[in-house]
Parts: C-alpha cells; sequence; structure tokens
C-alpha cells in the first residue's frame, strides 16, 4: 500500500513501492508537468514581434483548462482588474514551482532505481527523501488530487457515489487512484508531523 | 434616532485593512490544511486547526491579516500549497 515514515535516525522520510506503483507515481507526476508547461501561461498575443519577445510578464486572464483555473484561482473575488495584475506577476513563478515539485517526485523515483520502461514484476523502490523533498512531495500530492477531483467532479460527501461504481468503471479506477495518492499524503503529513 | 459615531483618528485606524481567505474545497485533507497553516504561518497546532475547522464548517475562515502587500504574499503563498484563496478589504 505504500506510505511514509519518518526515520528518526537518518532525518529522513521514507516509503517502498511497488514497481507498479511507483511507475503510476511518475505518470501522474509527467502529466502534471506536462500540464503546467503545456498551455502556456503567456500573455496577450502581440503583433509586433519585437515586442512580443520582450514581453516577460505573465498572463492576466483565468487559464480555460478547469484543472488549471483550480490550481491558479483568482486572488480576488470581485475585482477582476486586480485579479489580473495579481496573476500577471504571480502565475509565472508559481507553475514553475509547481513543476519543480512534481519533477522531485519523478527524480526521486528514478534516482531510487525506477527504470525508464517497467518490464520486470516484483520490483520493490524505496525513496529516502530530505525534509525538504518530502515537503515538495506532499505539495506536488496535492496538486496531483486537485486535478485528478477536477477531472472526475469530485464533490464534497459524494464518496458512495464513488463507491457505487463497478468494478471496471474507469471514472471509479481513477477515484481509487485519487483516494490512494490520499493516502499518501496524509501519512507523508503525519512523517512531517513527526520530523518537526 | 440617531447615534453618535466614535470618532475615528486615521493616524491611530489599524493599519490591517485586508485579510486573506481561505475557502473550503472537497479535495484537501483536514490534517494537510492544517499542517499548512502551522507551517507557513507560524500559528500553534490548536490555532491552526481552530482556522480548519472553519474552513471545513464555515466554507471559509480569515486566516491572516496585514496591508494588502503582505495579503497577497500570503494568497501566493496558500496557492503554492494548493489551497482556494482569496484577499479582500476586512469589513
Amino acid at each position: 500500500m505504500g506510505g511514509f515514515s519518518y526515520h528518526r535516525r537518518g532525518k529522513q522520510i521514507i516509503a517502498t513501492f511497488s514497481g507498479f506503483e511507483a511507475d503510476l507515481l511518475r505518470s501522474l507526476a509527467s502529466q502534471l508537468v506536462e500540464l503546467l508547461r503545456n498551455e502556456v501561461a503567456a500573455p496577450a498575443e502581440s503583433d509586433d514581434p519585437l515586442e512580443a519577445l520582450l514581453d516577460f510578464s505573465g498572463p492576466t486572464t483565468e487559464p480555460e483548462d478547469p484543472v488549471l483555473k483550480r490550481l491558479f484561482p483568482s486572488a480576488y473575488g470581485d475585482d477582476e482588474e486586480a485579479a489580473g495584475e495579481f496573476r500577471r506577476f504571480t502565475e509565472g513563478g508559481l507553475r514553475d514551482g509547481k513543476a519543480r515539485a512534481a519533477s522531485t517526485i519523478i527524480d526521486a523515483l528514478e534516482e531510487a532505481g525506477l527504470p525508464p520502461e517497467l518490464d520486470e514484476d516484483g520490483m520493490v523502490i524505496d525513496v529516502e527523501l530530505s525534509i525538504a523533498d518530502a515537503e515538495a512531495w506532499m505539495r506536488s500530492f496535492t496538486d496531483i488530487r486537485l486535478a485528478l477531483a477536477t477531472r472526475l467532479g469530485v464533490e464534497e460527501g459524494d464518496e458512495d457515489f464513488w463507491d457505487s461504481l463497478p468494478e471496471d468503471d474507469p471514472a471509479g479506477q481513477v477515484y481509487g487512484i485519487y483516494q490512494w495518492v490520499g493516502i499518501l499524503q496524509e501519512t507523508i503529513v503525519d512523517a512531517l508531523w513527526a520530523a518537526s | 434616532m440617531e447615534l453618535d459615531e466614535p470618532e475615528v483618528d486615521d493616524l491611530v485606524a489599524p493599519a490591517t485593512p485586508w485579510v486573506t481567505i481561505v475557502w473550503n474545497d472537497p479535495v484537501n485533507l483536514m490534517s494537510y490544511v492544517t499542517f499548512v497553516f502551522q507551517k507557513y504561518f507560524g500559528y500553534s497546532k490548536k490555532k491552526a486547526e481552530k482556522l480548519m475547522m472553519e474552513v471545513h464548517h464555515d466554507g471559509k475562515s480569515a486566516v491572516s491579516s496585514g496591508s494588502r502587500e503582505e495579503m497577497e504574499r500570503d494568497v501566493q503563498a496558500m496557492h503554492e500549497y494548493g489551497l482556494w484563496a482569496t484577499l479582500e478589504k476586512q469589513d
């Protein structure tokens, strides 16, 4: 089932994953990186190529993708102009930070021995994380759960609905993954409490 | 009936007219939200839990107050942690 615990002597947060679990986590983290880097956080387009090249500022309008919209919500509920200014100065940095955190997951799994293509049964991946890396994993678990929940349309108190889906329903399977990442997150938060 | 308004001296009016609001969402775990409040704001576990329960039960909670610039920093940090946060002028 894979969960995290704090290793007092080594001051590390450790977990053991099956090859399948590690591969799944890498895939979720990679998709997040791709999403964050793909729909470009670009400012409004300009007809002047020089101006376009020199414009390093960020976007001022909400992203179209619902997941990105949830990851980068409007900071001002009722002031579009202030929200746009805030977004211009923050969204690029937030995207980079979230992509970096997700990359921390991918790098650590591969350093722990996860091959580019999983082709072996019975593989075990032991990860040993510094406190800082564990915090990056924790934040990225949040982003992954927000992404899955947004795609699925998870709402408050709808657990019974998801549990009632037949076993071969793809949405039910994705919900199972969402819950699994939730358990990982719960245990990594506990491990970080123990470490502090 | 007319009530006497207390006189407000601009110079001693509170210099903290903005607040950061964290909104409830169906995804973030209670333990995680508590952890974030304690870690980022440096609140005691008791205070962090109280704010988390407000978010959970009332749908939102004002988790910090200060200047507009400070609240923009707090909102940005909450977004870093994946919490749904906004800032607004205090009533």
